[in-house]
C-alpha cells in the first residue's frame, strides 16, 4: 500500500465530479421540499434520467442533447407524480415509493439493448488562465459544462429563494398552504412547477452518471444516489450552500474510498463499498444532535396534501 | 371544476372496489405496453394472470409457486402495515430480510454437520432475531435523534447488500465449494433444512406461517387495543399523547414487527427455495411487499390476498419470460403501475366528488 499514489489534486477534482449528480438532484429536490412536497421518487427520476440521457446521446453523438433529453425525462416522470399527489390527493410517502419502483422498472426495460456501448465524450473546458494555477486549476477549472452549471445553480437557487419574491411565495406555500391560498397563491399550480424543476434536475443528475460519471448504462447504476441525495437536503437544513459542502464531503468518501480499493488496501471492497451509505447515516445523526436541530429549516407543510375548502 | 367533499366514513365498497380497478386498469395499461415491446398483449396478460392457475401444463407448477413466493411477500407485508398505519416508514424490508437470512444460515452453518432436532428452531429464532436488530438502528435513531427512519432504513439495504457479499464470497463461502461464492446449501444439512411440508410442491413452513399470521395480525389489530393505539399515533400523534401511549414505544414496537417478520421471511427463504446464501439471494421481495401492504389496504386480509396477486404476476411474469420473451423488468413496471393506480383511486375512498354549479 502506498497513499502517495493518490495525487491531491487530481482527487479533488474527481471528487467533484463524483459528487455533481448529487449536487443538481438534491438541488431540485430542495426547491421541491421548500414548495412542500416531499417526493421520494428521486431515485426513479434519476435513473430515468441516466437511461434516456445515454440512450439519446448514444444515438445523437451528442452529451449535451443527451443531457437536455434526461432532463425532459425526468421533469416527464415528475408531472406523473404531481398528478397523483396534487389532484388525485394521494398520500406523498407511497407515491414517492412508487415513482421510484416505476422508474427502475421502466429504465431497466428501455436500457437493455443499450448495455456495454461506451457514451459520447463531453469535453472539459479549461477557463483561461485560472485552470493553469497549479493543483488549484486542475481541482476547480478544468471540467465539464456540467459542473459549472451546478454550481452557478446553487447561487441561483440561493438567491431565488432568499431575494426573489418569487422564492419567497415559493417557500410560503410550502411553510402553510392553507395561509398561502387565502392570500390568493396558487398552491397546486406552483407546486406543480416545483415538482417539475425537481424532476428536471434529478433527470439532469442521473444523465450526468451515465453520459459523464460512469460512463456507460448498467442496471440500477444510480445504486442509492436518489436516496442520498434525498438525505443531503436533510444534511443541508434546506440550505442550498451547506448542500453543496455536504456533497463534497460525501463525493469525498465515495473518491476516497474507490481510491483505497484502486490502491489496493488491506480492507474487503465489501466494507469499503459500504462506506457512503454509512457515512449518510452518520451525518443524518450528526446533524440531528447537533444544537442547530434537524428539523429547523424544514417547510412547515412538508408531506401534506393540500385541500381546497370552498 | 370539480369540488372535493371529505367523506365522514370510508366506504368499505369504494375501499374494496379499489385494489380491483387498479388491477383491471394495470392490465389495459400494461397490456399497451406489451403491445409497444413487441409482445401480444392478449396472450401476455392471459399467460400473466390466467395460466400460472388454470392451464394444464403449468398449473401443477405453478400454483404452489404462487404460495411459496406469496409468502415472503405476506410476512413482510403484514409487517409493514403496521407501520405504515402509524405513519412509521420502514422501506428496508429487504435489508432485513437479508440480515435474517445471513444471521440464521451463520449460526445453522457454524454448527455443521452437527445433527440434533434444535438446530431448526433455533436458526429460525435467529434469523427474526437478525432482522429485528438491522430494524433496530433506524428505531433508535429515531427515537433517540429524531433521524428520519426512511432514509436510515433504506441506506442500511445498501450495507446489508454489501454484507451478503461479503458473506457469499468470504465467511459463509462452502469450503467444498471449489471457490465458487455462496455457501453449503441448507437443504443437504437436513437439521437446518427447511423442508418441504406437502411433497412434491415445495410448500414449506414459511407458507404455513404467513397463513398464521395473517390471522394472529387481524387480531392483534382489530381485536385488541394495540391495534387502535397504532392507529391513533398514525392519524393523530397528539391525542396519541393525551391518552397516555409513548409514541417511542410505538415506534419501536411498529419496527420490531415488520423487522422480526422479513427476518423470518428471510431465514425461510434461505433454508427453503433459495437453499444458500449468495450475492444473488434478495429478488426485492422486501420492496415489492410495500406494493402488497398498500394493495391490500393495511389490512391482514387484504394483504393475503394483495400477496397472492402479486405473487401471480411473478410466477407469471416468469412464463412470459420464458414463453413469449418477456423482458423481466417489464413486471417491475406493471408492479409499479399497480401502486400508481391503486393511490389514485384512494380518492376516490376519501373524498365525495361534486361538480361545482354556476354561482
Amino acid at each position: 500500500m502506498d497513499l502517495s499514489e493518490i495525487n491531491f489534486a487530481v482527487l479533488v477534482a474527481s471528487l467533484i465530479v463524483a459528487s455533481t449528480p448529487l449536487v443538481l438532484a438534491a438541488l431540485g429536490e430542495l426547491i421541491v421540499e421548500k414548495s412542500g412536497v416531499l417526493n421520494l421518487g428521486v431515485e426513479g427520476m434519476m435513473i430515468i434520467g441516466a437511461v434516456t440521457g445515454f440512450i439519446v446521446g448514444v444515438e445523437t453523438g451528442s452529451a449535451y442533447i443527451g443531457m437536455m433529453a434526461a432532463a425532459m425525462a425526468g421533469a416527464l416522470l415528475s408531472l406523473l407524480f404531481a398528478f397523483i399527489i396534487l389532484i388525485m390527493q394521494a398520500n406523498q410517502v407511497a407515491s414517492g415509493l412508487a415513482l421510484t419502483i416505476f422508474g427502475l422498472g421502466i429504465a431497466a426495460l428501455m436500457g437493455h439493448p443499450y448495455t456495454g456501448i461506451k457514451s459520447p465524450q463531453i469535453s472539459t473546458i479549461s477557463i483561461p488562465f485560472i485552470s493553469e494555477i497549479p493543483v488549484l486549476g486542475t481541482m476547480f477549472f478544468q471540467h465539464d459544462l456540467i459542473v459549472y452549471l451546478s454550481l452557478i445553480s446553487v447561487l441561483v437557487i440561493w438567491y431565488f429563494l432568499n431575494r426573489m419574491r418569487a422564492g419567497l411565495i415559493l417557500r410560503s406555500v410550502g411553510e402553510d398552504h392553507d395561509v398561502a391560498h387565502s392570500l390568493g397563491y396558487r398552491v397546486v399550480t406552483i407546486r406543480f412547477l416545483a415538482i417539475t424543476f425537481g424532476g428536471a434536475m434529478a433527470g439532469v443528475g442521473g444523465g450526468y452518471l451515465s453520459l459523464v460519471r460512469v460512463p456507460q448504462w448498467t442496471e440500477g447504476m444510480t445504486a442509492g444516489a436518489g436516496w442520498i441525495a434525498l438525505a443531503l437536503v436533510v444534511f443541508s437544513g434546506w440550505r442550498p450552500f451547506r448542500l453543496l459542502i455536504g456533497a463534497y464531503i460525501f463525493g469525498g468518501i465515495t473518491i476516497l474510498q474507490l481510491n483505497l480499493q484502486a490502491i489496493g488496501v488491506n480492507i474487503n471492497i465489501a466494507l469499503l463499498s459500504m462506506a457512503p451509505y454509512l457515512a449518510t447515516i452518520l451525518a443524518l445523526v450528526v446533524i440531528s444532535m447537533s444544537r442547530f436541530r434537524g428539523n429547523r429549516g424544514a417547510p412547515g407543510c412538508l408531506g401534506r396534501s393540500f385541500v381546497k375548502i370552498t | 371544476m370539480f369540488k372535493l367533499i371529505p367523506r365522514e366514513n370510508v366506504s368499505p365498497v369504494l375501499s374494496l372496489l379499489g385494489p380491483l380497478f387498479s388491477v383491471g386498469l394495470t392490465m389495459i395499461v400494461g397490456g399497451i405496453l406489451f403491445y409497444f415491446l413487441g409482445v401480444d398483449p392478449f396472450a401476455a396478460i392471459k399467460m400473466i394472470f390466467w395460466d400460472p392457475l388454470m392451464s394444464e401444463t403449468f398449473s401443477t407448477y405453478s400454483i404452489p409457486q404462487i404460495f411459496i413466493k406469496g409468502a415472503p411477500l405476506i410476512l413482510i407485508a403484514l409487517g409493514l402495515s403496521v407501520g405504515f398505519k402509524a405513519n412509521v416508514w420502514n422501506i428496508g424490508a429487504e435489508g432485513q430480510y437479508i440480515m435474517g437470512a445471513i444471521f440464521g444460515a451463520s449460526f445453522a452453518l457454524s454448527l455443521y454437520p452437527l445433527e440434533s432436532i434444535v438446530i431448526f428452531p433455533a436458526m429460525i429464532l435467529i434469523g427474526v432475531i437478525g432482522g429485528c436488530l438491522w430494524s433496530m438502528i433506524p428505531a433508535f435513531l429515531k427515537v433517540k435523534f429524531q433521524v428520519n427512519e426512511i432514509l436510515v432504513s433504506l441506506m442500511l439495504v445498501y450495507v446489508a447488500e454489501q454484507i451478503l457479499a461479503l458473506a457469499s464470497l468470504g465467511f459463509l463461502r462452502n469450503p467444498d465449494g471449489a471457490g465458487f461464492p455462496g455457501s453449503r446449501n441448507l437443504n443437504q444439512y437436513t437439521s437446518a433444512s427447511n423442508a418441504e411440508i406437502i411433497a412434491g410442491t415445495g410448500i414449506h413452513l414459511g407458507v404455513l406461517l404467513s397463513f398464521l399470521m395473517v390471522i394472529f395480525f387481524y387480531v392483534l389489530l382489530f381485536r385488541h387495543s394495540l391495534g387502535f393505539k397504532i392507529k391513533l399515533l398514525g392519524n393523530s400523534p397528539k391525542a396519541s399523547g393525551f391518552s397516555g401511549d409513548n409514541p417511542n414505544k410505538l415506534i419501536f414496537l411498529c419496527l420490531t414487527l415488520s423487522g422480526s417478520l422479513a427476518g423470518l421471511a428471510g431465514i425461510m427463504e434461505v433454508a427453503g427455495p433459495a437453499g444458500q446464501i449468495n450475492i444473488d439471494f434478495n429478488v426485492g421481495y422486501g420492496f415489492t411487499a410495500i406494493i402488497v401492504a398498500f394493495l391490500g389496504r393495511l389490512n391482514p386480509i387484504g394483504i393475503f390476498f394483495a400477496g397472492i396477486v402479486m405473487a401471480l404476476t411473478y410466477v407469471g411474469g416468469e412464463l412470459t419470460q420464458f414463453m413469449l420473451n418477456l423482458p423481466a423488468a417489464a413486471i417491475q413496471v406493471f408492479q409499479g403501475m399497480l401502486l400508481f393506480f391503486l393511490l389514485s383511486f384512494d380518492l376516490f375512498v376519501h373524498y365525495k366528488i361534486k361538480l361545482k354549479g354556476n354561482k
